[in-house]
């Protein structure tokens, strides 16, 4: 597998004026020769599918949803960070830039990262045209507020449903293009496999979900837009729909997966209640600007918070990264929750649980300031917990919530198959081990609306005035449509005794015991062990019901759970492999003497790429190395 | 832990006729979400090699807006919130009636699923700001006073679930429609397109076939984001202004 970046030469800061500069175009008239599939429609994939239709390409866009509005991008609450600097704290692109190398624990590209700073201010610029409506201040102008990892005010917001309406931003510029025809629109469609001919990615095999109907459609190239994995964990705090079954059936065909380790367990989640939870319920980052985080002093403390005296409980965070507070980085604010924990002085019924505590804020501010700024989500809070949090504070623990592995991508947002593209958290590009806050929404769009047009144009541009593409009655697709038709036939024979839910429940909790907020090669190994024994049950044992000729959600559900029992066996191999901690990704033999992630850049400063080889045998690792040459390696400290 | 006994709605295809069929649920906890206990009788049935009754769900935190259940009558439940976020705790008495979507525009695709593509279509008909990527000035280059940006904001919190048209003896969009175009007419960037965004948009909701409002409100108090009927007034206005007036 030869992995080459494709980064031009030059100073970071003026690569991606240096490459737009060197990238093909395709003339007007020829454009609408050129067709391309974009599977997902979440914040990247609606927004490259808008992008390219406005540009005059043929789009044809599918999502599993039954409507381009419900991808789970809809579901970030928080901000989006851009490096406008208007409240003129000294927020620049660099800044941007080097908060976002740092946070990620030194292990992303720096000129991925560099181009996602500058696009940045692009992207606010383009939703507020849009009409998306951003918080403001009295005078008229956008408000910003602070996210974990930063000193400064960088973060736009909508209330606290900040990926709703950038998601329906998007949303409605595809329906713009959908309703003037350059985008055809696949709802209720999953993505079966993708096809390859002659080394380049000619298109994909698709499940119609409410027929039944295996087809084939074909492009001059295919963008997986299809996000991230964290739902390996069964409890995240992902849809319950989402999944890794394009990105691992892409990497079946050829596609390099990086960094599959590299998992966000987010601190802020409503802890787990009992065993027939479906998922687990964010809460949003940004409730730490106002709300202080503590545990009892004392282990096995039972009294009420407000029993507890001022003298008495540890403000963790505080103590422990005075400059950061309550805003130190997710990686590092999960694991000090899991540590106080597993002290014995958590808090609720199961002591998996930290309070986050806004009495101080209202105290200073009002309880109506506190209403303003986090309303939905103490309603939110109560609606599920029956506590208000207005009066006892909230009680938080870490969960699964975004995966920066994903997908390798050279600089152009290509894998490494021809004409396959992947964007946004289905890529593994630019938070290297640990995604600071309020990025993710800000890497979707950079790479749907900013990034991959341009790039994907140096592809079409490539292939001179016309394509010449693949017909869906080719070998290539016949062959790609009877597997898939022969995998949902040998799921329906099976008849055996078990549930999809039970497997996937059960993988959950060995990947979050042994690949969770801590990994050891001891735990790894057994992972390693039980992961096959797990899988070769569900292929002997799995019940689905129904048949594959009509809507079968029992089925869609078999087929995901067979990808990530595949797929959960690679994260734990990758877990295994890099021998070091870095961001999320903490390994207990790496620590230094204060419990804090000790990276070892002699040996790990790269990118790990599996390359599938047969099914059975282990995947092959490749490296691609990392070089700093603007961002100096050092150890992260938020002290 | 409660008991329930579960009347629910089984349809295997569109043009099948469907049934009410009833199952028992059994140590069901109060802290479960309603379909966490969905959940419970699916395993159940597929356990016993029966199909799982079929439902729309996904983000399970009320934003998506992809769960859509009418139960013992009322559009996601007895709370103002979206079936997903709706917990056993607020159900009364142990009989529960859990229905899809009734309306001639959300046809029956199986069981509790229902087609809500009308309401895409509705928004392609107009439902944006005609703006290319690349075109935008600076984000601050206008200011828009916060009262403003906060009225565009109520009105664009809506989730597209279809609850307002679940709820309506008429199957009316009026409120569906009425949150979009309020939602754009209240920002300056939805000035240009004002007149024949609503024009298009209520073409559109007519052709797919919803009903027509008669101010009963149903659809409000049904809604799990609260999107206030003021809108349908704004929406009415901007229709009227855009048959008669000859300006924006």
């Amino acid at each position: 597998m030869k992995l080459d970046a494709k980064i031009p030469d030059g100073p970071v800061e003026d690569l991606w004026s240096i490459h737009k500069k060197t990238l093909k175009l395709v003339n007007p008239a020829n454009k609408r020769k050129f067709k391309v599939i974009i599977v997902g429609a979440g914040l990247a994939g609606a927004s490259a599918a808008a992008t390219l239709g406005e540009m005059g390409y043929q789009v044809e866009c599918f999502c599993f949803q039954d409507s381009p509005r419900r991808a789970h991008s809809i579901a970030a609450q928080g901000g989006i960070n851009a490096a406008k600097n208007y409240p003129g704290d000294g927020d620049s692109i660099h800044r941007l830039f080097y908060d976002t190398v740092k946070g990620g624990d030194f292990r992303s590209r720096e000129a991925n990262v560099h181009r996602l700073a500058e696009v940045s201010n692009e992207i606010i610029d383009h939703c507020v045209a849009q009409g998306v409506p951003f918080a403001r201040e009295y005078g008229g102008l956008l408000a910003n507020r602070s996210f974990g990892g930063a000193q400064v005010s960088r973060t736009f917001y909508a209330r606290g449903q900040t990926g709703q309406q950038l998601l329906i931003g998007a949303y409605q510029a595809l329906s713009r293009q959908i309703g003037a025809g350059t985008v055809t629109m696949h709802t209720r469609t999953e993505m079966l496999d993708v096809v390859i001919q002659d080394n380049a990615a000619c298109g994909i095999v698709t499940r119609n979900l409410v027929s039944g109907q295996i087809e084939s459609h074909n492009a001059d190239a295919v963008v997986l837009a299809t996000g991230g994995y964290s739902n390996v964990f069964y409890l995240s705090t992902n849809a319950v729909g989402c999944n890794v079954t394009a990105a691992y059936r892409a990497f079946k065909k050829g596609a390099g997966f990086a960094n599959p380790c590299y998992t966000q367990i987010h601190p802020t989640c409503i802890p787990v209640s009992g065993d027939h939870q479906s998922k687990l319920t964010l809460m949003s980052e940004s409730l730490r600007n106002d709300g202080r985080v503590w545990v009892p002093t004392a282990t096995d403390d039972t009294r009420a918070a407000g029993d507890i005296p001022e003298d008495e409980r540890d403000y963790y965070l505080e103590r422990k990264y005075p400059s950061f507070g309550n805003l130190a980085p997710r990686d590092i604010a999960s694991r000090s929750a899991k540590e106080v924990c597993d002290e014995g002085r958590g808090v609720g019924a199961t002591g998996l649980g930290v309070y986050l505590d806004f009495r101080d804020a209202i105290k200073r501010l009002g309880k109506d300031a506190i209403s303003a700024r986090y309303g939905n989500l103490f309603e939110m809070y109560q609606r599920i917990t029956a506590e208000n949090p207005y009066e006892v504070p909230m009680r938080i623990y870490p969960a699964p919530h975004y995966t920066m592995g994903g997908l390798w991508v050279d600089y152009n947002l290509m894998s490494t198959v021809n004409g396959l593209f992947v964007i946004g958290e289905a890529n593994f590009s630019d938070h290297g081990a640990n995604r600071l806050g309020a990025s993710a929404l800000m890497q979707g769009l950079a790479d749907g609306y900013f990034v991959l047009p341009q790039t994907i144009s140096n592809y079409f541009g490539q292939m001179g005035a016309a394509p010449d593409r693949t017909e869906i009655n080719a070998e290539c697709f016949i062959e790609a449509e009877n597997n898939c038709r022969d995998s949902i036939q040998q799921l329906l024979n099976i008849k055996g005794t078990r549930t999809p839910d039970s497997f996937h429940r059960e993988l959950g909790r060995i990947m979050w015991e042994y690949c969770g907020m801590t990994r050891s090669e001891e735990g790894l190994t057994k992972a390693i062990e039980k992961i096959p024994e797990l899988r070769h049950e569900f292929w002997h044992n799995v019940n689905v019901t129904g048949n594959g000729q009509n809507l079968n959600m029992a089925l869609e559900k078999a087929g995901r759970v067979a990808d990530f029992l595949e797929f959960g066996e690679l994260m734990c191999r990758d877990a295994f492999a890099r021998r070091e901690s870095a961001g999320g990704h903490f390994r207990a033999e790496y620590q230094t003497s204060e419990g804090e992630a000790l990276r070892n850049d002699q040996d790990f400063c790269h990118s790990a790429v599996w390359e599938y080889v047969a099914d059975g045998e282990i995947p092959t690792r490749h490296q691609e190395e990392l070089k700093f040459e603007t961002v100096e390696l050092a150890t992260r400290s938020y002290k | 832990m409660s008991d329930y006994n579960i009347h629910v709605w089984r349809q295997s295809a569109p043009d099948e006729p469907g049934y009410v069929e009833r199952h028992r649920v059994t140590d069901i906890s109060d802290d479960m979400s309603f379909l966490e206990m969905l959940d419970v009788l699916n395993e159940t049935l597929q356990t016993n090699g029966k199909e799982p009754i079929a439902f729309d769900h996904d983000c399970r935190e009320g934003i998506c807006g992809a769960c859509s259940l009418v139960i013992n009558g009322q559009a996601h439940g007895p709370e103002t919130t979206t079936t997903c976020q709706l917990h056993m705790r607020s159900i009364q008495g142990s009989d529960i009636y859990i229905e899809p979507w009734r309306a001639s525009a959300f046809p029956v695709i199986k069981d509790c699923v229902v087609d809500r593509s009308s309401f895409d279509r509705i928004i392609q008909a107009g439902g944006f700001v005609s703006v290319n990527t690349g075109n935008a000035p600076d984000a601050n280059a206008n200011a828009i006073p916060q009262v403003d940006a906060e009225t565009a904001f109520d009105a664009a919190a809506c989730i597209g679930c279809g609850a307002c048209v679940a709820a309506c003896k008429n199957a009316s969009a009026m409120l569906f429609v009425s949150a979009k175009v309020s939602h754009l007419a209240n920002l300056p960037q939805g000035q240009a397109e004002r007149r024949q965004r609503v024009t298009s948009m209520i073409e559109v909701m007519d052709e797919e076939g919803f009903g027509s409002c008669t101010n009963y409100g149903e659809c409000e108090a049904a809604c799990p984001k609260v999107i206030s009927t003021d809108n349908i007034g704004v929406l009415n206005r901007e229709f009227l202004r855009s048959k008669i007036g000859s300006t924006t």
